[in-house]
């Protein structure tokens, strides 16, 4: 199945949100998820299942004024 | 002095400078910079995660009495503004938000009107609103009814270092705001934050000046004492200027006087 990334398309095997974080190797202190549009705490990523034509936003903070 | 806080939300501020996240060489400079200057309000921003890269989280380097102040930058109408806002929000950075609304790369104007929106829906939702615009009175004004709880005039562009360019159209917003008046942008030495101040500013944002000076620990320091000197004046009241000299010594009496002469 395909999902947008950050605005990039995909490829990705079905899979939890905490599965695709952890195969990424990506950081998930401070990590902030968005998919579809809504927050995803993290208690919730280990059982929020990823979908075909999802659309996940992988945000942190940064410096800035 | 003691008892002077500048109440914003729910939180009291005994210290009224703010700074930024933005810019610093290391983010080890920030705690160092948080201490040496008693701020007690910072600016983070949201961006997307650079998922090739390892990246250090900004939020571990910031003290829990510190109150965050996340901006909206990068968003360029309200619906974005608002959107970062409760993303913010959703995860754990309070009910503050600086709106942020740029379209104009150039010299990162703030859109007033995108601006006035965002404030509105997102006062709405309980946000403490803190909008950086152009100094514009009737905005300004449009803005406090619309729930902000204070108005972030810009002195100068961001990041110029050119200090107040626009002091008299924040003084205007001085004079007639209800919600506290904060110059933000554009203040690039401590003497144009002490110039803010004695005008009767409730608070400056410091950014730029301080991280990318060569010391921002010690400028840190250097912006608080000026603005606790602004404030300490602007609280002592001025005084007034003049055309002519008013002698500061008496014009009688002097040793060279002589009765006949008069």
């Amino acid at each position: 199945m395909e999902i947008f990334i950050n605005g990039q398309r995909q490829s990705c095997r079905s899979c939890t949100l905490l599965e695709l974080l952890a195969e990424r190797a990506l950081s998930t202190e401070a990590l902030v998820v968005e998919l579809n549009g809504d927050i995803i705490q993290q208690e919730q990523w280990p059982i929020v299942q990823l979908k075909d034509n999802d659309t996940l936003e992988l945000l942190s903070f940064v410096g800035g004024g | 002095m003691t008892n002077d806080f500048l109440h914003l939300g729910n939180r009291a501020f005994g210290n009224r400078l703010f700074t930024g996240t933005g810019k610093f060489a290391a983010n080890g400079l920030i705690p160092k910079m948080l201490k040496a200057s008693g701020s007690q309000m910072i600016t983070v921003a949201l961006r997307r995660v650079d998922t090739t890269a390892h990246s250090e989280n900004i939020l571990s380097y910031i003290p829990p009495e510190v109150t965050l102040l996340p901006n909206t930058s990068g968003a360029r109408n309200a619906d974005e503004a608002v959107r970062i806002a409760r993303i913010a929000r959703a995860a754990g950075c309070g009910d503050f938000i600086k709106i942020e609304v740029i379209t104009d790369m150039k010299y990162l104007m703030p859109d007033n009107l995108e601006t006035l929106k965002a404030t509105e829906i997102l006062a709405g939702e309980g946000f403490i609103v803190l909008p950086y615009i152009l100094p514009d009175l009737p905005l300004a004004k449009r803005l406090e009814s619309a729930g902000a709880a204070a108005v972030m005039p810009l002195g100068a562009p961001i990041g110029s270092n050119r200090g107040l360019e626009t002091q008299s159209l924040i003084a205007l917003l001085i004079e007639n705001c209800r919600v506290p008046v904060i110059v933000d942008a554009g203040i690039g030495r401590p003497s144009q934050a002490a110039a803010a101040m004695e005008m009767g500013a409730a608070a400056v944002l410091v950014n730029t000046a301080i991280a990318t000076a060569s010391d921002p620990e010690a400028m840190g320091r250097a912006f608080d004492l000026a603005v606790r000197a602004g404030r300490t004046a602007y609280l002592a009241e001025l005084a007034e200027p003049s055309q002519v000299a008013r002698a500061s010594s008496p014009l009688t009496g002097f040793l060279s006087e002589n009765a006949s002469e008069f």
